[in-house]
């Protein structure tokens, strides 16, 4: 049960310093958290609460509110089928039926190997391109039932593992504000008006 | 009546670059007259870059259509810092456009943001990008990794006075964040539940109880366009109360689903589903279509000549929302629809106020047992009586019992499903036996005037 690794504090720390208050950082430390471990682990969210200085309850009380957030482990291929009412109408339903048999197991199960996670979920804004599916969040669009077949295929033979990174990791570009084009963050009580915000009517603007 | 699109041929103002691959590269951004607008901006003062987004009309494009330059003003005026937050939680069902903004040009939100911050005197601006989207969230860090290196994001950007942070930040999987207070709670780092109001707009006390202006994505990749072009050029298109063009997604039973930028209030439902997309598929006939997202009552063939816009489809009964056209053919089991439309909302419930929590989880679960062969004759009258609960009367516009609009957007659907399609209902109650009106607090819920006969 893990807490951040050396690099993963000092990233976390990094994150913190971009916003105003530092339970702002929350929601992407965790994703840090479950980036690193490929869940949350307990000693990872007490670690987020020491960086952040509140309790562990209260790290918990946000995390248990996403469902993004897997506080048990997942398979290393999180396979979401949308159901909602678009691809409900051009089969989305049949897909995740399918996928049910293929991987004999229930949405919200994992197989024994620990390979695959199948959830049967809300709209993914990819609505005009229904039936669709996402792995680890990457995008199946119009998948036919012997797509998805070829697709479970190439994923245990690792022949994804270029363009899909395993359960956790997101974005793997990551934002980074150079030192010294960081404007800073804007902290309530220590900001005035900005300076580019002189009045109109301001003296030096009016014609000599 | 004419299958053929008759709405004129306007600018892709938003959407043009996405005929490149590389649309998401600074490289392509800057060649296609991109940060043209930002530098034009900064050699303007703040409240004439305010008062062209006014004079240009730009109506938010997130649902409420509330005019932009508007809630920008409605900062109070000595309180600083002031937040720009983008709300790019985009998961309305049936809504797919600001997915595709974010993926493919990131670049233009990033410009609109930064033109929006240096009119109304944000000191840090935050983009909030729905979790689930993994593309758009590494095409806007990449982009921002750019405009940083390049200057034209964070401290003295291009050399003016004129200093903002840009800090990309996304969510874990919460509908409900959409709600613009839920979402600043989510960015303050709790669970994201929305907030009382009033004040009813952020612009007043958002983020920290700062002022805070939330726009949409779509709404933020118009301003480059405006400012680049100018107010009167943008208002030259679309209809008086609805200028420039907008994205709509038209999914479900159409030959060609497709994300469509067309002229604002001006081009009609017939033109989308039947010019732009190509009709109904196969040889099917229209049953229905959703015209604005999930939340939306639900629209029918005495509905397609009206046009997309706001004003037009709110007094026809419902609602323009979020751009998300969902069409069903006459295949589609009507309570099948209505019971998958029920189910996100239970399932995307908060859970803090209870007509909400408790409503659209029973209004699932009586749904459920119809389908599953249980459904018993009162299963109408049930389904009805549990819609007055959530929202009185069942009116529209909705009537609130709840701090949001969810609860309440669960239920107009679901009651215009059953008074069009009662007999498919019916058929679900064990027939015979089920009321042919149904009279909640004195009032007596009968099918809408011109529904066919028998229904």
């Amino acid at each position: 049960m893990p807490r951040f690794t050396a690099e993963n504090t000092i990233l976390a720390k990094e994150i913190i310093g971009r916003y105003p208050h530092p339970k702002s950082a929350l929601i992407p430390l965790l994703h840090l958290a479950q980036e690193q471990d490929g869940h949350l682990a307990e000693d990872a969210m007490v670690h987020i609460a020491e960086l952040i200085d509140h309790t562990p309850a209260e790290v918990i009380g946000t995390a248990s509110f996403y469902e993004m957030f897997k506080r048990e482990p997942v398979g290393d291929y999180l396979v979401n089928v949308c159901t909602n009412i678009a691809c409900m109408l051009m089969g989305g339903e049949e897909l995740l039926h399918h996928l049910e048999d293929r991987l004999d197991i229930r949405p919200g199960s994992t197989t024994a190997d620990g390979m695959f996670t199948l959830e049967d979920v809300e709209c993914i804004a990819a609505c005009t391109e229904a039936p669709c599916l996402t792995v680890n969040y990457r995008y199946f669009h119009k998948i036919s039932t012997d797509e998805a077949d070829q697709l479970l295929e190439d994923l245990r033979a690792g022949r994804r593992a270029h363009e899909i990174p395993k359960h956790g990791t997101l974005a793997r570009v990551r934002q980074s504000i150079p030192a010294d084009r960081r404007a800073g963050a804007a902290v309530p009580g220590e900001c005035g008006q900005p300076v580019w915000m002189t009045p109109k009517d301001d003296p030096e603007d009016a014609p000599a | 009546m004419s299958d053929q699109a008759t709405a004129r041929t306007v600018p892709q103002m938003i959407t043009g670059r996405f005929q490149y691959d590389d649309a998401h590269t600074i490289e392509r951004y800057e060649a296609t007259e991109g940060y043209a607008a930002l530098r034009k901006a900064l050699q303007m003062h703040p409240e004439d870059v305010h008062a062209e987004i006014k004079e240009a009309s730009l109506l938010g494009r997130g649902g409420a259509g509330f005019p932009a330059g508007v809630k920008w003003g409605f900062c109070p005026p000595g309180v600083w810092p002031r937040y720009f937050v983008v709300n790019g939680d985009e998961s309305e069902p049936g809504t797919y456009k600001d997915r595709l903004l974010m993926e493919r040009d990131p670049h233009q939100l990033i410009e609109g943001v930064l033109i929006g911050a240096y009119a109304t005197g944000c000191a840090q601006a935050f983009l909030y990008v729905r979790g689930e989207m993994a593309l758009a969230q590494e095409r806007i860090a990449a982009a921002l990794n750019e405009a940083y290196a390049a200057g034209l994001v964070g401290k003295d950007i291009l050399g003016s006075s004129f200093s903002c942070d840009i800090v990309l930040h996304w969510g874990a999987g919460a509908y409900i964040v959409g709600e613009e207070t839920a979402l600043i709670e989510s960015l303050e780092g709790n669970r994201g539940m929305p907030r009382l109001k009033p004040p009813y707009f952020p612009a007043a006390k958002g983020l920290y109880m700062q002022p805070t202006i939330v726009n949409n994505v779509e709404t933020m990749a118009n301003v480059p366009w405006i400012i680049r072009n100018g107010a009167e050029a943008y208002t030259a298109y679309g209809a008086e109360s609805s200028r420039g063009t907008r994205m709509f997604a038209v999914s479900g039973h159409v030959k060609k689903p497709g994300v469509h930028e067309v002229e604002f209030g001006t081009t009609t439902f017939r033109d989308l589903i039947y010019g732009h997309c190509g009709g109904i598929r196969g040889n099917h006939t229209l049953k229905a279509f959703i015209p604005g997202g999930a939340s939306a009552p639900w629209f029918y063939e005495e509905h397609l000549d009206l046009p997309l816009e706001a004003g037009a489809v709110g007094a026809a009964g419902s609602m323009l929302g979020s751009g998300a056209i969902v069409v069903m053919d006459e295949t589609t089991d009507a309570v099948k629809a209505a019971w998958r439309v029920v189910r996100f909302f239970a399932r995307e419930s908060c859970g803090k106020c209870t007509p909400c929590r408790e409503g659209t989880s029973w209004l699932e679960k009586v749904l459920r047992r119809m389908l599953d062969g249980q459904g018993r004759p009162e299963d109408i009258a049930l389904l009805l009586d549990l819609c007055d609960n959530i929202s009185p009367s069942i009116a529209w516009p909705p009537k609130q019992t709840t701090i949001c609009p969810l609860g309440p957007s669960a239920v107009s659907p679901i009651a215009s499903a059953i008074m069009r399609f009662k007999p498919e209902f019916q058929a679900y109650c064990g027939g015979g036996d089920v009321p042919t009106s149904v009279t909640i607090n004195g009032k007596a819920y009968l099918p809408p005037e011109g529904a066919p006969a028998g229904v």
